[in-house]
């Protein structure tokens, strides 16, 4: 079409039809992908609410403790049952202050504090154990992908870990190995945060060695893969130059879910009594806590329930907005 | 797909092998000792005897073995003695007595050991079924309810697709995906049981049915359990049947249907539905299992002793026995729903062939 539309000498019409064809530059600048991406990601609110909410949580147990100076395990026992402050606009006689905006507990410790703190420790959790299920799942799906040798075995090693179960091998893991490791790392906080991160990384990596697994099968067989390999490229320079930068999206993705699914399993386990110790605040352990006093004072097992489900959903839109952004064949639609 | 039925089957024997392994090193390699509880007055000779009827003597190896022996050939065994002597459908069947041994000093029938609980000292299995009953009927309840919610929600926001409906119920399964169950479980404590006194807060395993009243009451103290796992199983699948409609209802198939003259309902219920079925059955037979493993929490939650709740006590008594044989019960489980999955999907959709 386009060899017989075009005369040989254009007249004016023909010149603003054709208009593209004549431009010497593009009318509009280049766009970066990241640019088009973020264009994407701006139109779903829920994860732009998601992102935004993930960024404060974070901010906020980060900033938190220099802020709000109260220690978290500091016992005032005068000032005990605190309710919080909102309690004052039904109930003008409630123990309730600014002092202490959500409250206190049955020792008198600051709730809000203690959130503050427990917010540091499951997210802390929870981005590690991520990073590091990130990093042995890409690992073990790009050697899988890449290396043909490798691949049955690591596929059926990969199919028997996940028809392991895991909840209560993780249990299991973490009552049995309790003990040596808070003795080899000296306090109890150090070795329960290295056993839950490894546990749940442990647990956790089989998706994302699948997905990067099919992800790199299909770009191997692609022309830049082959054009690499016959200029010289080894391996790891294909792997980290051409491939890795191709499966970043879906690695995001799995990402979030990642830290979605490590923040809930490390309230699991501190509410069913085998996290942290027991003067050391997390989220989980404050909801676990409270659930014998529910009766009277609700609001204990509401805040920090309501953060961690708010923490957890806020991940979640967060990784569906990703997973459109990120997909070209969505984006701009 | 016999031939790949059996395929599967055999090569799920190794992956049991290797769990059993897995959970038996872990055990092993973990510190604790199932004579701490014992008393400091107990001379250290008789601990040792202790020790050794319990078979903790025995080389790692040697263990494992026999531990393997028990679970494979002596508790199906017991099963089947008694199947054939107690039961009301094989009870016709003569005795089997493939248990019992004769004592070598006697001469006597005596039954053979069995995987013992060192939290309670009577057989491992035994526990196991008296447990049974109330984590299917609450987890299995739940999983229904679940799915009969969770398909007319799924279809109808797929066939009414960025509707008001369709956003709100996307809306309701991420919330229902992101709230664990350990949260849900106490807030609806407190709403259902605290303020409003509608619902008891603790599931009573005690209570025997026999009447309308105590039906009633049975039904009343299921409902918040029930609807804990529900949510969840609600949030998940009712992504999935969303997904397979939005996948089917575009298909050319769906517009000849349509274009013949076929009414809107049929179109939709038989033609769409069927098709869009198929990867959601299989995700219902892989869910099943992972069911059992989130009923630990649930359990924990509303006091229902079942299975998940023997696991926890078992773990922190120390009672390795037995968690070696729940866990690797979960693990059967998972296998064996997934090898259901598969041959489902194979089944279900002719374009899947295996061989």
């Amino acid at each position: 079409m386009t060899e017989q539309a075009i005369p040989a000498s254009p007249i004016e019409a023909d010149l603003e039809i054709y208009g593209a064809l004549v431009d010497k530059e593009p009318s509009r600048p280049p766009r970066s992908q990241w640019r088009d991406v973020w264009d994407q990601f701006r139109k779903h609110k829920g994860a732009l609410f998601g992102g935004g909410f993930l960024l404060f949580v974070t901010l906020a147990v980060l900033l938190g403790p220099y802020l709000w100076t109260i220690e978290p395990t500091k016992l005032d026992i005068r000032n005990k049952d605190w309710r919080p402050i909102y309690t004052l606009l039904w109930d003008a006689d409630a123990k309730a202050g600014w002092l202490h905006p959500f409250g206190t507990d049955q020792l008198g410790r600051d709730i809000l504090a203690q959130m503050i703190y427990g917010g540091r420790v499951s997210m802390a959790v929870g981005w590690s154990a991520m990073i590091l299920s990130l990093f042995i799942g890409t690992a073990i799906g790009v050697a899988a992908g890449y290396f043909k040798r490798a691949d049955f075995l690591l596929m059926r090693f990969t199919d028997l870990v996940l028809s392991l179960p895991i909840l209560p091998l993780t249990l299991l893991a973490v009552t049995l190995f309790r003990q040596p490791l808070t003795a080899a790392f000296g306090s109890p906080e150090a070795g329960m945060f290295i056993l839950i991160v490894s546990v749940i990384a442990l647990t956790s990596w089989m998706q994302t060695a699948r997905i990067v697994r099919g992800d790199i099968l299909a770009l191997k067989e692609r022309e830049f893969i082959l054009a690499a390999r016959s200029i010289g490229s080894t391996s790891g320079k294909i792997i980290r130059r051409h491939l890795l930068p191709n499966v970043i999206s879906p690695i995001m993705v799995s990402a979030t879910l990642g830290l979605a699914t490590a923040i809930i399993t490390e309230s699991a386990l501190s509410f069913l009594g085998v996290g942290f110790p027991s003067d050391f605040p997390t989220w989980g352990k404050l909801l676990s806590d409270a659930v014998v006093r529910m009766q009277e004072y609700p609001e204990r097992v509401l805040l920090p329930g309501i953060l961690i489900s708010l923490t957890v959903l806020s991940v979640n839109y967060l990784g569906d907005g990703l997973r459109d952004a990120l997909d070209p064949r969505i984006r701009g639609r | 797909m016999l031939n790949f039925t059996i395929r599967r089957l055999l090569l799920s024997i190794p992956t049991l092998l290797f769990i059993s392994l897995v959970i038996f090193l872990l055990l092993q390699l973990a510190p604790g000792d199932p004579m701490a509880q014992v008393p400091l007055t107990v001379p250290p000779e008789v601990k040792q005897k202790m020790r050794e009827a319990l078979g903790l003597g025995a080389p790692i190896h040697v263990q494992y073995l026999k531990w393997l022996y028990q679970f494979f050939v002596v508790e199906p065994s017991v099963f089947i003695d008694h199947l054939t002597s107690n039961s009301f459908l094989f009870g016709w069947l003569p005795d089997t007595q493939l248990s019992m041994t004769t004592d070598p000093v006697t001469g006597a029938m005596v039954e053979t050991q069995r995987v013992i609980s060192w939290q309670t000292r009577s057989p491992v299995m035994d526990i196991v079924i008296q447990r049974m009953p109330q984590t299917l009927w609450v987890v299995g309840l739940s999983y229904v309810v679940g799915i009969l919610i969770a398909i007319p929600i799924g279809i109808y926001s797929a066939y009414r697709h960025y509707s008001l409906f369709d956003q709100a119920g996307t809306f309701v399964t991420m919330v229902g995906f992101s709230i664990p169950p350990f949260f849900t479980g106490p807030l609806l404590i407190v709403i259902f049981s605290v303020t409003l006194g509608w619902l008891p807060s603790i599931y009573d395993t005690t209570l025997v049915v026999d009447s309308w009243a105590t039906f009633k009451i049975q039904l009343m103290q299921m409902i918040m359990p029930v609807m804990v796992l529900a949510l969840q199983t609600t949030a998940q699948i009712s992504r999935y049947m969303r997904s397979a409609m939005l996948d089917n209802l575009n298909q050319d198939y769906v517009r000849t249907a349509r274009a013949k003259g076929l009414s809107e309902s049929v179109v939709v219920m038989v033609h769409v539905l069927r098709n869009s079925m198929i990867p959601v059955v299989t995700i219902i037979a892989l869910g099943m299992p992972a069911i059992f493993g989130g009923a630990i929490i649930t359990e924990n939650v509303f006091k229902v002793n079942g299975i998940g709740q023997l696991l926890l006590t078992a773990l922190f008594a120390n009672d390795l026995p037995m968690v070696m044989t729940l866990t690797f019960i979960f693990a059967i489980l998972i296998v064996l729903f997934n090898l259901i999955a598969d041959i489902l999907y194979g089944v279900l959709d002719p374009r899947i062939r295996y061989d």
